[in-house]
């Protein structure tokens, strides 16, 4: 490489933030494990979703369809990005809104900060958005001396009790309505003192608390779900009706969105449209849409700026293999359907991107050396549920898979001492390479049997077998492998006919 | 026919009652079975722990094995390793940068068959107590495994044929979708969620009231058994294909404590 500027900067440029793990799963998911509340909050209500998801999907004859044609649009759009970026920033530009490109999370902050100091105002109400959690955007904004409220309510009552999302579509899925209560009446500045626990009262406080503010914001922070570049149109999908207020009233408003989030156009949003609901809520279609196009004098916010926002996606879409996790319109349906995110929750993968496709998504986003984040691509038994329910078709197991042999790979040449993974694989190769060094092993297959005993069973591993012995057994060995059983049935000298001979598995 | 038996790693060292079984229902049906004495493992605990430059051997191994004119099809008693041999190897290959290795594995990986996959699809098997004189007079449950469920799409191919099994008595596994918490290194690596989720899986099969639970994974009901043998349970797991290859002559016992799919018998 010459080190003449040719206009590119070197790739990949990872992404910062909030997507990090900051302990290794197993060790966070060993704290989450023990929190009795939230298994029994997150087993409810991911079963609830699970099942509501599959009614409506399973109503529909052209389901398997609409997710081929969900995964080609997408696979089509990433193929395509650089033309189609460009495309919709001059159709954006073109209706009077303002395009800002950001490199990172910093960049981005910094965008945002300065656009809501322009407008002098010091408080800002917010959409729900993945893009401003994964930057940090509150955190950032409180210590510049803005206050950002957040108006969905779910995001609410995580803002209200100081903690982090936990899901990215049910932010607070890890709190049930009595925790709920209590949060509103510690935290609300006007509340009910008799607020019970049923959903309705504590909607109708959320409401009450949050209508003032819609009233008077001046600016409002948004994400957004579709980029549609031929018409340079954002969408905004959402259930409660809170972000149309924020999109329709205030005088700013200032959208952050991932690169990613394109489609070539406005037609393709058919596709999603029947995906999206589905997937995420269970809904055969969603309650509230918003599509806007620039400035309409007169009418909505005359101030219209949008942060593109890079932050690893295009180190992500560098990487031949993993590269579809970018097809994800951020429904949830894989951490509804995962047996370990149910049991762990959102906050054990640490990033603002939990479950399947966090685990994917954050180590491609930030490259597989930070933090902690080598340790999610292996937090899944690939059972492969994540896959089927994805509505774009990301293969989301194949892609851990890839992940880890990234992570083995990255250590191969800085480790001087091998693992015990290490020695395991690398005598695992030995063994497994070769029938005959098979077969060598197989011989000791009695010496497995003595160690069991008369328990006939093993109940102590040393080293990494210990996390097996910690809850199972291993049953004793046989005497012998199927292998040297069938030599000995099938030596030509012996004359025995195996046609003939009643394998042992049948007499037992 | 000529049906070239994978045994699988497991199977071969651990539960070798399942590959007899394997060989005897196919010679009950009347075709000849070969054993590649090459054989070894299908790679994909390599493969799964991130391991690609080691499972390279392994793949290669298995792959010159069973890339002969020798057989007509192979047959596994195995969901995941058939999954593996028929998903993994030709990524193995092309991320090793092995095209010839990749173009053979497609070819092994076309002929090869999980069990049920090949009773019911290929040698017609729709009745195992008419065409295997199966009979097994016992509560039975079933869990099917995640590989053969979602990667090879099984269906109830497992299940019908246990279903079709003289006095045997089956009943539903409830949430049996979900996976049992094995995922290979994971029950190592994440000990902690593998257990939890194996413990759930357990409670929903000592649940039915089953005596034994079922599948078509050796390593998966290594699994489940392991964990029900620590709980003290007297519910034991069984590979279907042990439980075919039963007969009213020559029964499998089931009796006594604990068995780790046919290990204690």
């Amino acid at each position: 490489m010459s080190n003449t500027f040719l206009g590119m900067p070197a790739l990949p440029v990872y992404g910062h933030g909030n997507l990090n793990a900051t302990e290794p799963f197993p060790k966070a998911a060993h704290r989450e494990l023990g929190n009795d509340q939230l298994r029994a909050n997150l087993g409810h209500a991911t079963h609830t979703i699970r099942d509501k998801r599959l009614r409506v999907v399973s109503e529909l004859p052209d389901w398997e369809e609409m997710r081929n044609a969900g995964s080609a649009i997408k696979n089509a759009t990433m193929a395509n990005l650089p033309v189609l970026l460009e495309q919709f920033e001059a159709n954006f530009t073109a209706r009077g809104g303002i395009i800002h490109w950001a490199r990172d999370a910093q960049e981005a902050n910094e965008i945002v900060t300065a656009l809501i100091r322009e407008t002098g105002e010091s408080e800002v109400v917010k959409v729900k958005s993945m893009a401003t959690q994964e930057i940090g955007l509150n955190e950032y904004l409180e210590e510049q001396g803005i206050a950002a409220f957040e108006t969905d309510l779910a995001e609410l009552i995580v803002q209200l009790d100081h903690d982090k999302p936990s899901h990215i579509l049910v932010p607070a899925i890890h709190k049930n309505r009595s925790q709920v209560r209590e949060i509103f009446l510690r935290e609300m500045p006007v509340v009910d003192p008799n607020l019970t626990d049923d959903p309705a009262r504590l909607a109708e406080a959320a409401r009450t608390h949050l209508r003032k503010k819609f009233l008077s914001a001046k600016v409002a922070v948004s994400g957004a779900n579709f980029g549609l570049a031929d018409t340079g149109t954002l969408t905004v999908v959402e259930s409660e009706g809170n972000g149309r207020m924020c999109l329709t009233l205030p005088e700013t408003l200032i959208t952050v969105m991932g690169i990613e989030k394109l489609l070539p156009s406005w037609t393709d949003l058919e596709v999603f449209m029947q995906l999206l609901p589905r997937s995420s809520t269970g809904e055969r279609m969603n309650p509230y849409t918003s599509l806007w196009t620039g400035v309409t004098p007169g009418d909505g916010p005359q101030n219209v700026h949008l942060v593109m926002l890079d932050n690893g996606r295009t180190a992500a879409l560098a990487d031949e293999m993993g590269r579809t996790a970018l097809n994800c319109i951020r429904c949830s349906a894989c951490m509804n359907v995962c047996p370990v995110y149910e049991r762990t929750g959102g906050h054990a993968y640490g990033s603002t991107y939990p479950g399947p496709i966090g685990a994917i998504l954050s180590p491609l986003m930030t490259g597989i050396k930070s933090e902690e984040n080598n340790s999610l691509p292996y937090a899944s038994s690939l059972c492969g549920a994540c896959f089927d329910a994805c509505p774009v078709k990301i293969n989301i197991p194949e892609i851990l898979v890839h992940l880890r042999g990234v992570d083995v790979d990255s250590k191969r040449s800085a480790r001087k001492i091998p693992t015990q993974m290490d020695v395991i694989m690398k005598a695992a190769e030995w063994a497994f390479s070769s029938g005959s060094h098979l077969n060598i092993l197989e011989k000791g297959l009695p010496l497995g049997k003595l160690v069991a005993g008369r328990d006939k069973v093993i109940k102590k591993l040393p080293g990494m077998g210990a996390g097996w012995t910690q809850s199972r057994d291993i049953p004793a060995p046989p005497t012998q492998s199927f292998r040297q059983w069938w030599d000995k049935e099938h030596q030509p000298e012996s004359g025995v006919d195996h046609q003939s001979t009643t394998p042992e598995g049948a007499q037992a | 026919m000529k049906i070239a038996l994978f045994a699988t790693c497991i199977v071969d060292a651990m539960y070798p009652r399942t590959a007899q079984a394997t060989v005897a229902i196919l010679e009950r049906l009347g075709h000849k079975v070969v054993f590649p004495s090459g054989q070894a493992c299908c790679g994909q605990m390599h493969v799964n722990s991130g391991y690609f430059k080691e499972a390279h051997s392994v793949v290669a191994n298995h792959v010159a094995a069973f890339d002969t004119d020798d057989y007509d099809v192979a047959v596994a008693p195995s969901g995941s390793c058939v999954a593996s041999v028929k998903h993994q190897h030709e990524l193995v290959a092309r991320r090793c940068g092995d095209a010839a290795l990749e173009a053979r594995a497609a070819v092994v990986g076309a002929k090869t068959y999980e069990l049920s996959q090949l009773l019911t699809d290929v040698l017609g098997v729709t009745s195992a107590a008419e065409q295997l004189g199966s009979y097994f007079p016992h509560k039975v449950t079933y869990h099917p495994s995640c590989h053969g469920m979602r990667l090879l799409r099984l269906e109830d191919k497992q299940l019908n044929l246990l279903k079709s099994v003289g006095a045997i008595e089956m009943v539903e596994l409830p949430e049996a979708d979900q996976c049992c918490g094995f995922g290979g290194t994971f029950s190592m690596k994440n000990a902690d969620v593998s257990s939890a989720m194996n413990a759930d899986k357990a409670a929903n099969i000592c649940g039915t009231g089953a005596e034994l639970c079922s599948g078509g994974d050796a390593s998966c009901l290594m699994h489940i058994g392991g964990g029900l043998s620590r709980q003290g349970s007297d519910v034991g797991t069984l590979h279907f294909a042990e439980i075919l290859a039963s007969t009213l002559e020559n029964p499998v016992s089931v009796s006594g404590a604990v068995t780790l799919a046919g290990s204690k018998r």
